[in-house]
């Protein structure tokens, strides 16, 4: 494929990413911060996302798994998610959290393993289709092409 | 201001060297400002740091708030700006707004993903010049330098409002160009503004413009040797160049003195204002009725808090306002702090009453800021010696109530207008022995005085953090307002009290110890006062002693005086009893203005003895948590307030401080120097 098609593919996919909500504007600042002396800023900033993530997630299953469920504990865990989620654009994980939230407030423990179980599904589908979109992108550039800006204009 | 976004062009319209009266900023200010990013989210960390690199930022990153402290502390000079998140799991980011407020002063941030109204609140009680909501984006950190300069502006004119005594060449107009070239020179820039005709001035004019001035870093020693010249002058007639010639510092310019003596006054004030402002916010507005009728004003709480349990009779409220008043004639900028604190208090009414006339001054808007100076180090020792002294301060009380315009002083010192203060003092005095009815005199002398009340309500606001050390800041912090309202309505150094919590919540007033604990001695009195008040809200005690803990946190001052005397508050009271005991001017309703000093003293340097005794007097009776934290070295610095003070902390110190030896206040503060006289009322 060559680089003008497989520009074209990302801004598409990209795109749709935006229209089902599973990024948001976010997503769009950070790629503006990424330039020539940082070509490689979002890749490193959503990594450090997914380590995050992953460890609170973690954190939070085996918080809820206790006998005794320590809620203020996982409600920090759970703000602490909802903060890097919305810094990287991360919009389902985010509404995720805030849910959560409600449930942590209300020691609801079903209801906060339910939604620990949506904030799952969420977090593994953005992390998914954002390393296709990197992988897209790794593409474009290895065939020479820059890697097109994205500009929110719907 | 020419300076255009972050991405760079900034072009500034002159180039600088000196730079005039306008807005201009010289060369590319706002880029190379100094930020501090504290988070313990990583992603964010990163994305923070990129973005403010856009903007030509300097970064440093920091993951964790005690990290982050010790970098700011030492290397004071090193930021303009912190940036923090709220939810850490070291410390809690209020608690690390409190501490650098009173420690080094400078414009915090705070951010969150949570943005709900009582997190939001929080930072802005606490202090917080603006409050983010993460996801935070590009646009919202191109502008932060605006709170830098905004701070600076601010202070400036604190400067020359309580500085227009010192020097007739002085420019008060300075303040008004707060042209930055770097938040570094803070003092240099705000000196040259001021004194064109100084020698020092061309260079200082030009060092401004390059960014890069040296400035002085007021240790506690140098802070100490600072208020011991200031005492020994005579807080009215302490102008920058005998003092500098009395501290007999090499290298140390007279520029230098004249901004920390500024900060110390904005100190002093903001300890008396601090007290109005807590009272505003607490709790203690109700009961006390206020007898006062007069004080009521104040903020309405605590006047009428003050009132009723000082009933003060209305003429020796007048005799105080008046002492209060003649003294705040030459600290101009004293009441002031009162007042803004009251402002800063939503709820205060604006009129502090501490000298309602000084009240409106005080309005001016800086109730954290004035008490820069002074040192939050005080607050742990102030605590401790307010503490002591706490149980002199009763004594001491009652020769304030004798003297009428001596705990007036005290109160009014720091409000100056707390005449009125001082009166509720030595009503209350009758009542509380602990309440410093002598407050108003040895604790603070006015400027402290002022400064406690003032940074009480500073802390109160400010922090809700700040009062770590206090736990029930809320009553305390209020109780210092409320004390203050009723003790004199306006200088109520007491209201300081939550300032001083605060301070001993800071535990940060170490760095400059001996400002700090000055605000808490201004508390002290305005302790003392409240002690009274409050007999029966023993809660109060406690606060007043935090508060003036709190109110040295407050301070957050860069400068030695002007941090600290928010701190004092808390530090004061602690100190201020000790001290007071220790200095036994303070004590006497001899000097109105004395005690305020004292409140001052302990501020330069742990004057808070003075306080101490009051507060001692305060513990005692209140059993109030106030932990005075009497930190055994009187030398307000820092120890008073070391963060490991917590409101609890403090408390208990003070509760164990008065059952234990509250005859040791004095031994604890190293208040030296810190006469009351000089606090300018």
């Amino acid at each position: 494929m060559e680089v003008g098609q497989m520009q074209r593919r990302l801004i598409e996919y990209t795109k749709s990413l935006f229209m089902e909500g599973i990024l948001d504007d976010q997503f769009l600042q950070l790629q503006q911060l990424q330039d020539e002396s940082n070509p490689d800023f979002v890749v490193e900033v959503v990594s450090l996302f997914f380590q995050d993530a992953e460890k609170l997630l973690n954190d939070i299953t085996r918080a809820l798994d206790q006998q005794s469920v320590d809620f203020p504990k996982v409600d920090a865990h759970v703000h602490q998610l909802k903060g890097s989620s919305a810094s990287v654009g991360a919009q389902r994980v985010k509404n995720g959290c805030i849910a959560f939230r409600n449930f942590c407030e209300e020691q609801n423990v079903d209801g906060s393993l339910r939604c620990l179980q949506q904030i799952k599904q969420e977090y593994y589908h953005v992390k998914n289709k954002l390393e296709a979109l990197f992988r897209l992108e790794q593409q474009i550039v290895a065939a020479g092409g820059s890697v097109p800006m994205m500009e929110l204009s719907f | 201001m020419n300076q255009s976004n972050c991405k760079g062009s900034m072009s500034t319209a002159s180039s600088s060297t000196n730079w005039k009266a306008n807005d201009v900023v010289p060369d590319q200010f706002p880029a190379g400002l100094r930020v501090l990013v504290v988070d313990d989210d990583p992603t964010c960390l990163v994305i923070l740091e990129k973005m403010l690199r856009t903007c030509l930022y300097e970064v440093t990153k920091c993951n964790r708030a005690e990290v982050a402290l010790s970098m700011l502390r030492e290397n004071k000079n090193g930021f303009d700006i912190v940036i923090s998140d709220v939810h850490m799991p070291d410390m809690d980011g209020f608690k690390l707004l409190e501490h650098i407020g009173l420690e080094m002063d400078l414009p915090v941030i705070m951010m969150s993903a949570d943005d709900g109204k009582q997190v939001v609140m929080k930072g802005v009680t606490h202090g917080a010049c603006d409050y983010l909501i993460k996801p935070v984006r590009i646009e919202a950190l191109k502008n932060i330098w605006q709170h830098v300069v905004r701070k600076k502006k601010n202070e400036w004119k604190d400067l020359e409002q309580s500085g227009s005594v010192e020097e007739g060449d002085r420019q008060q107009k300075l303040s008004e160009d707060v042209d930055y070239s770097s938040s570094a020179n803070e003092g240099n820039w705000k000196n040259s503004k001021k004194r064109k005709d100084e020698e020092e001035e061309t260079e200082d004019r030009d060092d401004t413009s390059t960014l890069k001035k040296p400035r002085v870093v007021w240790s506690v020693e140098l802070h100490q040797q600072f208020v011991a010249a200031v005492n020994q002058l005579g807080i009215d007639k302490a102008v920058p160049k005998k003092i500098l010639e009395l501290m007999n510092v090499p290298g140390l310019t007279r520029e230098n003195v004249a901004s920390h003596l500024q900060k110390y006054r904005l100190y002093l004030r903001r300890l008396s204002g601090v007290s109005q402002h807590q009272g505003m916010n607490n709790s203690f507005m109700g009961p006390q009725d206020a007898t006062f009728g007069a004080m009521s004003s104040l903020n309405g709480l605590d006047l009428q808090t003050l009132s009723v349990t000082g009933q003060l009779p209305a003429q020796s409220l007048a005799t105080l306002q008046a002492a209060g008043l003649g003294r705040s004639t030459t600290k101009s900028g004293i009441p002031m702090p009162l007042v803004d604190q009251r402002n800063l208090f939503s709820f205060e009414n604006p009129k502090l009453r501490f000298g309602e006339g000084q009240q409106q001054q005080m309005s001016s808007n800086k109730p954290m800021n004035l008490l820069h100076g002074i040192p939050t180090t005080m607050e742990p020792k102030q605590l401790a010696s307010l503490h002591q002294s706490a149980q002199s301060i009763g004594s001491m009380n009652m020769q304030v109530n004798t003297h009428g315009g001596q705990g007036s002083s005290l109160l009014m010192q720091m409000a100056q207008p707390q005449s009125r203060g001082q009166i509720l003092n030595e009503s209350t005095s009758s009542h509380v022995p602990r309440l410093p009815s002598s407050i108003g005199q040895p604790i603070m002398t006015n400027g402290i005085a002022g400064g406690v009340i003032g940074r009480n309500g500073i802390g109160d606001n400010s922090r809700g953090t700040g009062y770590n050390q206090v736990p029930p800041s809320s009553s305390m912090l209020s109780f210092p307002m409320n004390h203050t309202t009723e003790l004199a309505g306006n200088s109520f150094p007491l209201g300081s009290t939550p300032g001083i919590s605060n301070v001993t919540s800071k535990g940060s007033f170490q760095e400059e110890g001996n400002s700090e604990m000055k605000g808490s001695a201004g508390f002290m009195q305005s302790y003392d006062i409240f002690n009274d008040l409050h007999q029966h809200q023993h809660k109060s005690h406690d606060w007043e002693l935090q508060n003036v803990g709190l109110h040295f946190d407050a301070s957050q001052n860069a400068n030695p005086i002007q941090g600290n005397l928010d701190v004092s508050p808390s530090v004061l009271v602690h100190q201020g009893y000790s001290s007071s005991q220790r200095s036994g001017q303070n004590r006497n309703a001899s000097a109105v203005g004395r005690a305020m000093f004292s409140g001052v003293e302990c501020v330069e340097q742990g004057n808070m003895q003075n306080f101490s005794p009051h507060l001692n007097n305060l513990l005692v009776d209140n059993s109030v948590r106030v932990k005075a934290e009497t930190i055994p070295d009187a030398n307000c610095q820092a120890t008073l307030f070391t963060e490991h003070f917590g409101q609890d902390d403090l408390m208990s110190a003070l509760l164990k401080q008065q059952q234990g030896g509250i005859g040791t206040a004095e031994t604890d503060f190293d208040l030296d120097g810190y006469s009351m006289d000089n606090i300018p009322v």
